[in-house]
């Protein structure tokens, strides 16, 4: 008798504190919803039309990677600056998953559903066949202007500025090692953790890498690839390989902190991406560069409150804010800031392009004509001919906002392409 | 002084009998608590109301016809692969391999959209998809029986390894195949002709349940009912007694293992040609060793597997749900999970087995 009495108490001592937790939750819930529902009502005074809009969001991760991290941030801050409802799909697949998910945002009466991942594409363009009234916006994809979908868009940023930019931090650094005697200039070179050897990554290190030489002549390059957007031991494994190459200097694109953490163990600077690492590797990190996604959540929000089309091909610029660096770290060299200030003015002034053929030569000869793959096929054709007006046109509204250029450029060599 | 007997406290004896109105007690309570520690754990961790996270549990699987569907459209691929496990498990076949048996038969089968959507009518590409894809799964499964029937081997290493030779080989394809180059993707296979793709029946969700129920069907009545199924029974109680009365065990090893291979490649042929229309190396999702979870949950019952991959597939679309309702990593659905599993794995212990007090043989002992 004496343990049933035991266990009935234990059991009404748990009931009773579920049900006090319950009860002080539900409040705490309808406090939050009160607030939030005021912001609506500010927010409301400004932009009545947004109120209504809603945005479903798929993300291939969750908030543990930078890459999606760097998603959810824009499009918290975006919704909440337009006071529309949103929801969040996180750890979405690559697969038929990411259909089901977009076609769920849309049961659930969202007017905008936005994947961020590449491999969502195919499976965003199936859901939009099947809800033609609502807008289905992806990052990174290709296909959005060959599939004549009129509720089916792409975006991307024209990142490879931003890559210059910190390519120029880094080209700083090379030079102040030099000067410091650290290293001679024939030992300036840049070693580069990157994903595959997809169109995005040539692009980022090309970029990347002619920014560091516009500083210092005498950089070089190696590049290596880890056949994953997001492998911690693979990326680690990676820029120790690069740092014993001999490597001075090292970037990636790729988006665990695998690379970052190997450099601040080995003392090596380096370049990082998708936003600033600088807490982790406080001694070693120079900048970041990232896109900032939220001007675009901001436009398409925008779009669909007040009935505008949303542009099949849209490229965040530098000058929309999509395109951002972080602070400089500790380690940046004297004198960054007002070299990539300068850089970013003529950039913005159409004077300088990154991609200008002058600067780069491929087997040893200057582009004149270059035929791009901008138009996604299994045969990879090249269709898009893409040096105007002595540069390589890169992520071009009229062509398709994800990059394409995947040429091999002297002065850059590839460790391993099996990805 | 008689001799103090130092008996322990508490000790376990295995039960002689159990019926089944005991065990059914013993796993409700099981679930009962497991939900009770579930709802402690979420009012401690997240000040969420543990009852409105049960509900969404719910909701994320039954909420809507769509999620209905979609729900019901995993419960069939988990079923199916778990069916398959099911006869190489009853002989004692340890067939750790499922995943990659699925693998390869999605393989197959997108080999077939890719390399002949435009050479063959559409007709004769799924025809070969359906030959090829079971045919690469009983391959991939018998590879390691027959090492097992000459000489003996470790099948559950043999069938593990395997897992990782199908993962690299559909890794290596995917770069031959990838769209865009250098994309490490493949995408939706003829997105646009559509060649290849395993007809709708009434829904895009009905193929694979119709074909889940047939197997589960079909399975049961082997099992149960034919000399094949006697047999595996026979060889998974005692191989000596097998030999004893004149099975050749080789046989019944090779046999089943072709049998149970061949349905993970229609696992695999559903996963690319009827659900994804797409290969990647995670395409079947980790569920080759679920299924062995399934599989052992259900004591080996077609009909009660239908039950454990619900409870399964059930907990898993309502933790994704739970994520995106409350906003919590999906990281806190799988403790749920995960404790909901540890009771209901658990509890088959205490149906086993029994704790006995010791019975106090004096005062000086209390």
């Amino acid at each position: 008798m004496k343990k049933i009495k035991k266990v009935l108490s234990a059991v009404l001592a748990a009931t009773m504190v579920m049900s006090l937790v319950a009860c002080s939750n539900e409040t705490g819930t309808e406090k939050e919803a009160e607030t939030a529902s005021e912001a609506t009502e500010t927010e409301g005074a400004e932009q009545t039309a947004a109120s209504d809009v809603k945005v479903g969001f798929i993300f291939l991760h969750d908030e543990n990677s930078t890459y999606d991290l760097n998603f959810i941030n824009g499009a918290t801050e975006a919704c909440k600056a337009a006071g529309v409802e949103y929801m969040f799909k996180t750890n979405i697949p690559e697969g038929q998953e990411c259909y089901e998910a977009a076609c769920e945002l849309a049961d659930a009466g969202c007017d905008i559903v936005f994947a961020d991942s590449f491999g969502h594409e195919d499976y965003m363009i199936e859901a939009a066949k099947e809800y033609p009234e609502v807008q289905f916006c992806h990052a990174t994809g290709t296909k959005a202007h060959t599939e004549n979908l009129s509720n089916y868009h792409n975006a991307f940023a024209t990142i490879y500025e931003g890559r210059y930019l910190a390519g120029i931090a880094a080209g700083m650094k090379l030079n102040e090692m030099i000067a410091n005697g650290e290293i001679t200039e024939d030992q300036t070179k840049i070693g580069y953790v990157g994903a595959y050897t997809y169109a995005e990554v040539i692009s980022g290190y090309t970029s990347f890498f002619l920014g560091a030489r516009s500083v210092c002549p005498s950089a070089t390059m190696e590049v290596t690839f880890t056949g994953s957007w997001y492998d911690e031991t693979a990326e680690k494994e990676g820029a120790n390989k690069l740092i014993e190459d001999g490597c001075v200097l090292l970037s990636q694109h790729a988006d665990s902190m695998g690379a970052p953490t190997a450099c601040e163990k080995a003392g090596v600077p380096d370049v990082s991406y998708n936003g600033s690492t600088a807490s982790a590797c406080p001694n070693t990190f120079i900048v970041s560069s990232r896109i900032d996604w939220a001007p675009y959540f901001a436009y398409i929000i925008d779009s669909v409150a007040n009935g505008k089309a949303i542009d099949t091909d849209w490229v965040g610029t530098l000058e929309t804010g999509s395109v951002v660096l972080t602070d400089l770290g500790d380690a940046a060299a004297e004198g960054t800031a007002d070299a990539i200030a300068e850089a970013e003015k003529a950039m913005n002034a159409g004077t300088l392009h990154v991609f200008d053929t002058t600067t780069f030569t491929v087997n040893g000869e200057t582009l004149t004509s270059y035929m791009a793959d901008v138009d996604t096929d299994a045969d990879y054709t090249a269709d898009t001919e893409v040096i105007t007006d002595g540069y390589f046109a890169e992520s071009g509204s009229e062509f398709r906002s994800a990059p394409y250029f995947d040429l091999q450029i002297d002065g850059i060599s590839l460790l391993d392409t099996a990805y | 002084m008689e001799q103090k007997v130092k008996e322990p406290r508490y000790h376990i004896v295995k039960r002689a009998d159990i019926n089944g109105k005991e065990a059914w007690i013993i796993r409700v309570v099981a679930i009962l608590s497991a939900l009770l520690l579930c709802a402690i754990i979420t009012m401690v961790c997240t000040g969420d109301n543990p009852i409105s996270i049960f509900a969404t549990i719910f909701k994320g699987a039954f909420g809507t016809q769509r999620k209905t569907w979609i729900t019901l459209q995993y419960v069939a691929v988990l079923l199916i692969i778990s069916l398959a496990l099911t006869p190489a498990f009853k002989m004692q076949f340890w067939n750790v391999g499922g995943e990659g048996q699925v693998l390869m038969g999605g393989l197959a089968a997108a080999t077939c959209m890719i390399t002949l959507a435009d050479k063959l009518p559409n007709a004769v590409v799924i025809l070969l998809m359906v030959v090829t894809s079971i045919l690469a799964g009983a391959i991939w499964g018998v590879i390691p029986a027959l090492f097992k029937a000459m000489w003996n081997t470790n099948e559950t290493l043999s069938t593990l390894m395997m897992n990782y030779i199908a993962t690299q080989l559909v890794a290596y394809f995917t770069i031959v195949w990838e769209v865009p180059k250098g994309s490490g993707k493949i995408g939706i296979i003829n997105q646009n002709s559509n060649v290849g793709w395993l007809p709708n029946v009434g829904n895009k969700y009905l193929l694979s349940i119709i074909v889940a129920t047939v197997v589960t069907i079909g399975m049961m009545i082997y099992l149960k009912y034919t000399k094949h199924g006697y047999e595996i029974e026979v060889v998974g109680e005692s191989q000596n007694t097998a030999r004893y009365v004149g099975i050749s065990v080789e046989k019944v090893i090779i046999r089943t293992m072709l049998l149970s291979g061949a349905i993970c490649g229609l696992a695999g042929l559903l996963l690319v040609g009827g659900i994804n229309h797409t290969i990647t190396t995670t395409i079947s999702d980790g569920q080759g060793f679920t299924g062995v979870m399934v599989s052992w949950l259900a004591k080996f019952n077609p009909i009660a597997m239908i039950f454990t991959s619900l409870l399964i597939i059930f907990m898993g679309r309502g933790a994704s749900e739970i994520s995106t309702a409350f906003e919590l990593n999906q990281s806190f659905a799988d403790i749920l999970t995960g404790i909901i599993l540890f009771f209901i794995i658990g509890c088959e212990f205490f149906i086993r087995y029994k704790i006995v007090a010791r019975k106090d043989l004096g005062k000086e002992n209390a």
